[in-house]
């Protein structure tokens, strides 16, 4: 918890620009990943988590996504501040992304070996063959694949093996951060076990940083050190996995979260949702954007955007939560 | 690989067969006869029917059908021509050659023309290198390639006088041909590449390559183009029967001697054998570019090459 | 350290959830909105039906019989005021004849179009969905026939058959049903796999509704993309037959035919080229950007 943040995000505004509309996508996010640790991202489909993930990365899509303010810290260096030429430099190398779907994110016409020289080839360009395909091997092993399968294409591995082709071209270069952004959704639930497991071995074997992206409490619990929960392009609730899982107080979408998930031991009827849908990002509320859908929802949720209240690790964003610096009078509302 | 492709040349006999029978067959409902396209019409109708017999082209269908198939399988003898008398086999080839040579020219114009500037205009999509390439495209697909012979005579024969309007003496007399055969389609490539090409740019696998640091020159060049390539190879292969479609054209407005305008003279006399031979050679030619195509293709994919060297025979 | 602590709960005012507004739009809809952004569609839509228009009162515009008799006098006029698009070899007015030479080649794209492919759906969907010796023997069938190039095939049809509207129908209709073949099968074979099938079957549905009422309207988007875009290619290809003499008769004003006579005039008459090619690319055009701009409303992965 108090080692030295390797990636720094403070306040990221990021829209999405089109001729019809603006999208509000990020609406100033903090987040901050200490080495050696691994933040996992929650939320919704459009909460804006695989937006955070392309704009560390700048890879955003070029004519629409526009990165309005904000920073983003790694290893000493702005990347917002970066050219082009210098963040391919950090990508794949120094920080590397493995995204949702193993179907489609290996191209059909190369060798996995050949995809994962390229990845150490681009950033080691003085590196003999034999060292590169040596390096190839190693990386194949260390995700679970016979070293000897380098020669075959994609289409020949299974779902959980192919994603374990993209996460062994991911960490071939032993970047400082790796983004996982949802790496199990599209498996089977036996095999995202096996796939997880390996992201955990792997990440203590190379002491990777991470943040993993996912909508799956469960994957939280099982390997995150920290957590942030967004919402409509805003972290709403943050703090370590502790603070999340088992502090009472917590943010109305949080617990709406957790209430969500049928319960094995607990004899409920009825599956409990959170009503409603995320808002409109390009037409967001004046006030908190989760009022509409809130069950506690106030007068002042409505009128005036929540500040951020921190208690130690964990931090909220809502209007029932008061630091006690201010003292309360029951009955009104300050 | 090797069973694949034998298999492929073992369907061209009941192609050939087929070929032929669908020929006869639309020949049997074709009005007239050979005799009396020769002796003409005040010809007493016992000549005519002497001729005919004489010539076999009053047998029954299916006697016909099955002598011809003996004749070419066992004798490779294509016969003689109703009309000229002549070997069928001599009249034709040399026609044959030359329409080929024709489409050929076609097929590779077009791919050279329209394939690059497909790739240039997707790349660099909105901007003027390519609206112009494309707008051009655009006008040119809709232009028939007669239509456009038309205006390359106009231009380069009347008016400019730099290439003769007919016959096919020189090399320079090729030129005007090719390109009205090749023009038309190269447009239709340069659309179909751009397109491909930007489908292929969208894909996932485009975006782990940028993730892992790749530039956009290497992202484009050897990420995106290798797979836009492969429906464009299949598209090319389409595309011939259009090619032949032109080069027939061109044969008429140039007056060049193929097999196309041999074809179109002989079917007012109903000189069968000739124009049997010249679709059966067509047909072969044809079916064997799409083999090629084919092999092409499943050798540059590798998901089709693995599907048919597991078959190993 | 900072404490947190809960407010008392106060008497909440509380929010009835905003009526989440759905935007009830049938996918027709839908498909018309994004079709309307795009520009070049807009304008092949527009051009389009002015040629319509225009075709559809030729008859108020220009009698017929401008088209078809000649006045000797004025052979190969250039354009004037009475005659705007000039006269012919025989004396004809051009400019009736481009338009009564758009109803013949209109009239015919469209039958043809629409009846290849019926038959070519039908038979391609047919192949795709019972596969098995039903679908080899229609796919190879089709590769025989195939490997006749069009234009002979039509030749020979049309020669068989004599030259006039009703067979020129039919060639047409046999040269291009084969695009729709294999169109809609590898259409119905990838959407055969798709679970809603397997749920209709499941359900007990046969396997006429299976295809008319789940695989089709899903494959209909491709269909109707190629369909419109086989209309301009029938179009040149009609024009293209009528120019080689197998089209319709002389003295029926068709584009391909008057650039066919005008082809020994070229040098003394230009504008009996032009025109028709003009009728002809702007019709072409017209329909080729309507078919783009389906297919770009159609695609779901639009990124501007």
């Amino acid at each position: 918890m108090n080692g030295e943040p390797i990636l720094e995000i403070k306040d990221l505004r990021v829209v999405y620009q089109t001729d019809l509309e603006t999208v509000e996508a990020l609406n100033g996010i903090d987040l901050k990943i200490s080495k050696g640790k691994t933040l996992g991202l929650v939320g919704e489909t459009g909460a804006g988590k695989t937006t955070a993930a392309l704009s560390i990365m700048r890879l955003l899509p070029e004519k629409t996504g526009k990165i309005l303010s904000g920073e983003i810290y790694f290893a000493g260096q702005q990347l917002t501040q970066l050219s082009q030429l210098e963040m391919r430099k950090v990508r794949g190398d120094q920080i590397a992304m493995v995204f949702q779907d193993p179907m489609t994110s290996l191209n059909p016409v190369m060798t996995v070996g050949e995809q994962i020289a390229e990845a150490i080839h681009l950033h080691n360009p003085d590196l003999s063959k034999e060292d590169t395909e040596k390096r190839v091997e190693t990386a194949l092993s260390m995700v679970g694949i016979l070293p000897s399968r380098k020669n075959e294409y994609p289409h020949q591995f299974s779902g959980g093996m192919k994603q374990r082709v993209v996460i062994a071209m991911a960490v071939v270069c032993e970047p400082g951060l790796l983004i996982a952004d949802e790496p199990t959704t599209a498996l089977d639930v036996t095999i995202q076990a096996q796939v997880l497991m390996m992201i955990r071995e792997l990440r203590d074997r190379l002491g990777t940083s991470m943040l993993m992206i996912t909508h799956d409490l469960g994957i939280v619990a099982k390997i995150c050190d920290e957590v942030a929960v967004m919402y409509a392009g805003e972290i709403i609730e943050s703090g370590t996995v502790f603070d999340i899982f088992t502090n009472t107080r917590r943010h109305p979408y949080t617990q709406g979260l957790f209430d969500s998930i049928p319960s094995l031991s607990s004899r409920s009827a009825r599956l409990q949702p959170i009503q409603g849908l995320m808002p409109d990002p390009s037409n967001l509320p004046k006030g908190c954007y989760f009022a509409p859908r809130c069950k506690h929802c106030m007068e002042i949720c409505v009128a005036e955007h929540p500040r951020r209240v921190t208690e130690g690790t964990h931090t909220l964003l809502c209007h029932l939560y008061r630091e006690t610096a201010v003292v309360q009078k029951s009955g009104g509302e300050v | 690989m090797y069973r694949y492709v034998i298999n492929r040349l073992l369907f061209l006999i009941p192609t050939v067969l087929g070929v032929v029978f669908i020929i006869f067959l639309v020949m049997s409902m074709t009005p007239g006869d050979p005799a009396r396209a020769l002796l003409g019409d005040a010809a007493p109708q016992a000549q005519i029917d002497e001729l005919n017999r004489q010539l076999g082209y009053d047998l029954p269908f299916f006697e016909k059908y099955v002598r011809y198939i003996y004749q070419v399988v066992v004798h490779q003898d294509f016969g003689v021509s109703y009309f000229t008398k002549q070997s069928v086999f001599e009249e034709v080839w040399p026609r044959y050659k030359v329409t080929v040579s024709l489409a050929f020219m076609g097929v590779v114009l077009s791919s050279l023309i329209g394939i690059p500037f497909g790739i240039y205009t997707a790349v660099r999509q909105y901007s003027l290198w390519d609206t112009i390439p494309s707008l051009i495209a655009f006008f040119t697909a809709a232009i028939p390639s007669f239509v456009f012979g038309m205006l390359l005579l106009y231009l380069f024969s009347l008016k400019l006088n730099w290439f003769p309007s007919y016959g096919i003496e020189s090399w320079k007399s090729y030129i005007m041909p090719a390109l009205a055969v090749s023009i038309p389609p190269a447009a239709m490539n340069l659309r179909f590449t751009k397109s491909s090409m930007l489908e292929s740019i969208r894909q996932d696998y485009v975006r782990t390559a940028r993730a892992k640091g790749a530039s956009e020159t290497t992202v484009i060049w050897k990420h995106a183009l290798k797979n836009a390539l492969l429906p464009v190879v299949t598209n090319v292969g389409m595309s011939l029967g259009n090619l032949i479609c032109g080069a027939v054209v061109a044969e008429k407005l140039f007056s060049i001697p193929g097999i196309g305008s041999l074809i179109v003279d002989r079917i007012t006399y109903k000189d069968e054998p000739v124009i049997i031979a010249g679709t059966i050679l067509i047909s072969v030619c044809f079916t064997v570019v799409m083999l090629v195509v084919d092999l092409i293709y499943a050798y540059i994919d590798p998901r089709i090459r693995a599907k048919y060297a597991r078959t190993r025979g | 350290m900072i404490y947190l602590m809960k407010n008392t709960v106060q008497p909440q005012v509380s929010q009835t959830p905003e009526k989440i507004v759905f935007k009830k739009q049938s996918q027709a809809k839908e498909v018309w909105r994004m079709y309307k952004k795009n520009k070049g569609a807009m304008i092949g839509l527009v051009l389009f039906s002015f040629i319509l228009v225009m075709l559809a009162g030729a008859d108020f515009i220009v009698p017929y019989s401008a088209a078809t008799k000649g006045v000797f006098s004025q052979i190969n006029q250039p354009p004037s005021a009475e005659h705007i698009f000039g006269t012919d070899s025989y004396g004809r007015d051009v400019f009736a004849r481009v338009l009564y030479g758009g109803r013949t080649s209109l009239l015919i794209a469209l039958l043809a179009t629409m009846s290849s492919c019926l038959i070519g759906s039908t038979l391609g969907a047919i192949s795709g969905y019972f596969g098995g010796r039903v679908d080899s023997i229609i796919m190879r069938s089709l590769d025989i026939f195939m490997s006749i190039p069009d234009i002979l095939f039509t030749m020979a049809v049309v020669f068989a058959l004599g030259a006039n509207f009703q067979n020129l129908l039919i060639a047409l209709t046999l040269a291009y049903f084969t695009n729709y073949v294999r169109l809609v099968r590898s259409q119905v074979l990838t959407l055969s796999e798709q679970d809603y099938v397997e749920a209709a079957k499941a359900g007990g549905a046969g396997s006429t509704r299976i295809i008319l009422s789940h695989i089709l309207p899903n494959a209909m988007g491709v269909i109707i993309v190629n369909t419109t875009l086989n209309v301009a290619k029938i179009i040149l290809y009609e024009s293209t037959l009528s120019f080689l003499g197998l089209g319709m008769p002389p003295p029926t004003p068709e584009w391909g035919l008057m650039l066919a006579e005008a082809r020994e005039f070229m040098r003394a008459a230009p504008h009996l080229l032009f025109f028709p090619t003009l009728a002809i690319v702007v019709s072409a055009s017209s329909i080729n950007l309507i078919g783009d701009g389906l297919r770009d409303a159609l695609d779901p992965q639009l990124k501007s």
